[in-house]
């Protein structure tokens, strides 16, 4: 048999699907359904989020046109008489065209001067016979003001703060409670169990009010640990490792006892390590759960330099005065940390929900 | 000696752990095992107890006291008068006639949401699960595709679409170019609706993807082997065979669906803020504005609300967990 062209392999591989049906040549509609699928798909999960990067680098200017273009683009200026003027292409009355810079607008009239000799005289161009000339500019500035002119990078480093925090604490006294409840038996321990299920179903929505007044009576209200305490103590993070820690072998924990080892020893060196695919499944999402948390800050941080990114992107574009061009550069900073852990781990975590259904 | 990242986040971790061993042996020898159970549970338990089992607790007492007042020791008791204002309506069906009629406006709505997202999820999911299931190239990489927004905040989810959904947006330049009139997305009440309904599905749709993919990976590949020598037409495989063996995994899709639907609040809060008027104001917004917005402040009546809501929770959990518990034993 002949060697396959390139495009041969490439159709065999395109509907290579009908695996253990077809031998795999030609196309059933059902090759083309998925396809269809697939493509359509891509452009409408990474399409928006690509939108947002793209009209995060435009002027103000920009993101005001319609319709608008796909790459940032900006008009081009040029210095007359020490003002930065814009640059225009006008089509002349003999036909020909002309880079002329736009002094001022008069209604549709426009006065245009030769932007290299412009003590020449100055034409009067209806608006419609000209039309900018723009180039493609990343207008970076959007994310570097809001460094410096709000407290973005306040609520940057409050968000870091609670989302680090947390979920260290997270996996402490989640593990600990974990290992407590997976390798002693004793007495109550079924009731702790019983009181941990039946409390997964307790959405924060449910507590909301008493659990306001309980941060406020310790305390916690406007700190950020009042944002970070009441997260911490997730029954789906103690459930999860205990499922993982009942397959570590008890003689493990025998075979060291024997030698000695304390029990806070049994958990930090024989059990942890061994439950690191647990307790990294429930790193990463720990960090999305608080580093995406919303209804809660919004309660419990009343003070602006408390907020966290989300309340405080939230705040600015409740704003009367919407200045898109921040928001949409705010929005991809506050989208970073998640993508990265998609870049990097999304493997994993696909794992961890198709095996526990957590989220 | 080169010493890498890890060394310095675990080094010193190490040495807490170890330094903590030296009490912690000594409570060991003073209280045996007993003690060492107790001391692992505590931190976990401590926290537990005094932010959810406290609050669950408190919530019941809140219910039944009045005034704007969030100390409990400076509510006044007032029986069951929030559950009646709740509940008190000329017809259910109208929100208008009841003598809360943002409460049950918001009970509809979130009826209404529940219903067109969970629905549109669940098919949605269950056509890219199988797909997914099907021999195409580069599974992983379309598996990701789908969940990608899963992660992203709510948030950021809200924003990116209001900023294609707003009068001079991407969305409706897509309408021009296909010779439609652009619509308000956002400022019209039945568009605004549709737009929370839509933008929920497609910041979700990727989670219950992944878990009925799973359930379809789960299914033995010789059952369909055996229709296939028995010439079966692909319908009737999907019908006969696919749906009632993924019918657990659908089930656990659909509870967990509802439970999350129902507590919908953060994207359409951030996409539409409830409005325009109520069109999209849902239950846990009610919770929230009624419990802390100065103006109608009213804690007692959020919280009387949120009981409410819990019982319809309680129940699908019941449900969820009746039902995992079936599927895990067969």
């Amino acid at each position: 048999m002949a060697e396959p062209t390139g495009g041969e392999t490439l159709m065999r591989w395109l509907v290579a699907r009908r695996g253990k049906t077809g031998d795999g040549r030609g196309w059933h509609w059902t090759d083309i359904a998925t396809w269809i699928w697939l493509i359509g798909g891509t452009i409408l999960m990474f399409g928006p989020a690509l939108w947002l990067v793209l009209s995060s680098f435009k002027t103000p200017a920009g993101l005001a046109e319609f319709p608008p273009t796909l790459l940032p683009y900006t008009q081009q200026t040029v210095q007359v008489d020490g003002a930065e003027k814009p640059l225009f292409t006008v089509t002349l009355e003999d036909g020909s065209e002309k880079t002329m810079a736009e002094l001022r607008r008069v209604g549709i009239v426009a006065q245009m001067v030769d932007p290299d000799a412009p003590e020449d005289e100055v034409l009067r161009v209806n608006i419609s016979e000209r039309t900018p000339i723009r180039e493609v500019r990343f207008a970076l500035e959007n994310y570097t003001q809001p460094f410096l002119q709000f407290d973005f990078l306040l609520y940057l480093r409050n968000s870091v703060f609670v989302t680090l925090m947390a979920t260290l604490i997270t996996l402490l006294t989640n593990s600990m409670a974990a290992f407590a409840l997976s390798k002693y038996d004793f007495r109550g321990r079924n009731a702790v169990m019983l009181l941990i299920i039946a409390t997964l179903m307790v959405p924060l929505s449910v507590i909301l009010v008493p659990l306001y007044s309980v941060v406020s009576a310790t305390g916690l209200l406007n700190s950020l640990w009042g944002v970070i305490l009441p997260t911490v103590a997730t029954p789906t993070g103690v459930f999860l490792l205990r499922q993982y820690m009942l397959t570590i072998p008890d003689e493990l924990l025998d075979a060291a006892r024997m030698d000695h080892a304390s029990e806070w020893q049994i958990y930090w060196r024989i059990v942890l390590p061994l439950a690191a695919p647990a307790l990294a499944v429930l790193a990463i999402f720990s960090v999305v759960w608080r580093w995406n948390d919303f209804l809660w800050p919004l309660v419990v941080l009343s003070r602006k330099e408390l907020y966290t990114l989300q309340i405080g992107l939230n705040t600015y574009a409740g704003e009367l005065n919407v200045q898109w061009h921040f928001i949409l550069a705010m929005t991809v900073v506050a989208m970073i940390p998640v993508v990265l852990v998609f870049v990097f781990l999304q493997r994993f975590i696909t794992a961890g929900i198709a095996g526990t259904g957590l989220k | 000696m080169q010493r890498g990242v890890s060394y310095w986040v675990m080094a010193p971790l190490r040495w807490l752990a170890r330094m903590a061993d030296v009490p912690l042996r000594a409570w060991q020898r003073l209280t045996g095992q007993g003690g060492m159970i107790a001391l692992f549970l505590l931190p976990n338990m401590a926290i537990f107890t005094v932010f959810v089992l406290v609050p669950l607790v408190m919530n019941a007492l809140y219910s039944t006291t009045g005034g704007v007042e969030f100390f409990l020791a400076d509510r006044p008791y007032i029986g069951s008068d929030h559950y009646q204002r709740l509940l008190d309506c000329g017809s259910y069906l109208d929100p208008l006639s009841c003598r809360d009629d943002m409460f049950w406006t918001a009970v509809w709505n979130t009826a209404r949401f529940v219903i067109f997202q969970v629905g549109s999820i669940i098919l949605v999911a269950m056509i890219t699960a199988l797909i997914l299931n099907r021999a195409i190239p580069a599974k992983a990489f379309w598996r990701a595709v789908f969940f990608f927004p899963v992660l992203l905040s709510p948030v950021v989810v809200g924003l990116i679409w209001k900023w294609i959904l707003q009068r001079q947006g991407l969305a409706n330049l897509g309408m021009v170019e296909l010779g439609l009139e652009p619509v308000n997305w956002l400022t019209e009440r039945f568009w605004a609706f549709v737009a929370a309904v839509g933008v929920s599905v497609w910041a979700h749709m990727g989670f219950y993807t992944l878990i009925l993919l799973a359930g379809l990976q789960a299914i033995p590949r010789d059952l369909y082997e055996a229709a296939e020598m028995d010439g079966t037409p692909p319908f009737r495989v999907f019908y006969r065979i696919t749906l009632p063996l993924l019918m657990p995994n659908l089930l656990v899709v659909l509870v967990l669906a509802l439970i999350r639907a129902v507590q919908i609040f953060d994207e359409a809060y951030v996409l539409t803020g409830g409005g325009p008027g109520t069109s999209t104001m849902f239950i846990t917004q009610y919770i929230y504005e009624v419990g802390f917005a100065n103006l109608l402040r009213n804690p007692g009546l959020a919280a009387a609300a949120s009981i409410l809501m819990a019982g319809v929770l309680v129940v699908l959990t019941l449900i969820q967990l009746w039902l995992s518990q079936r599927a895990g034993k067969r």
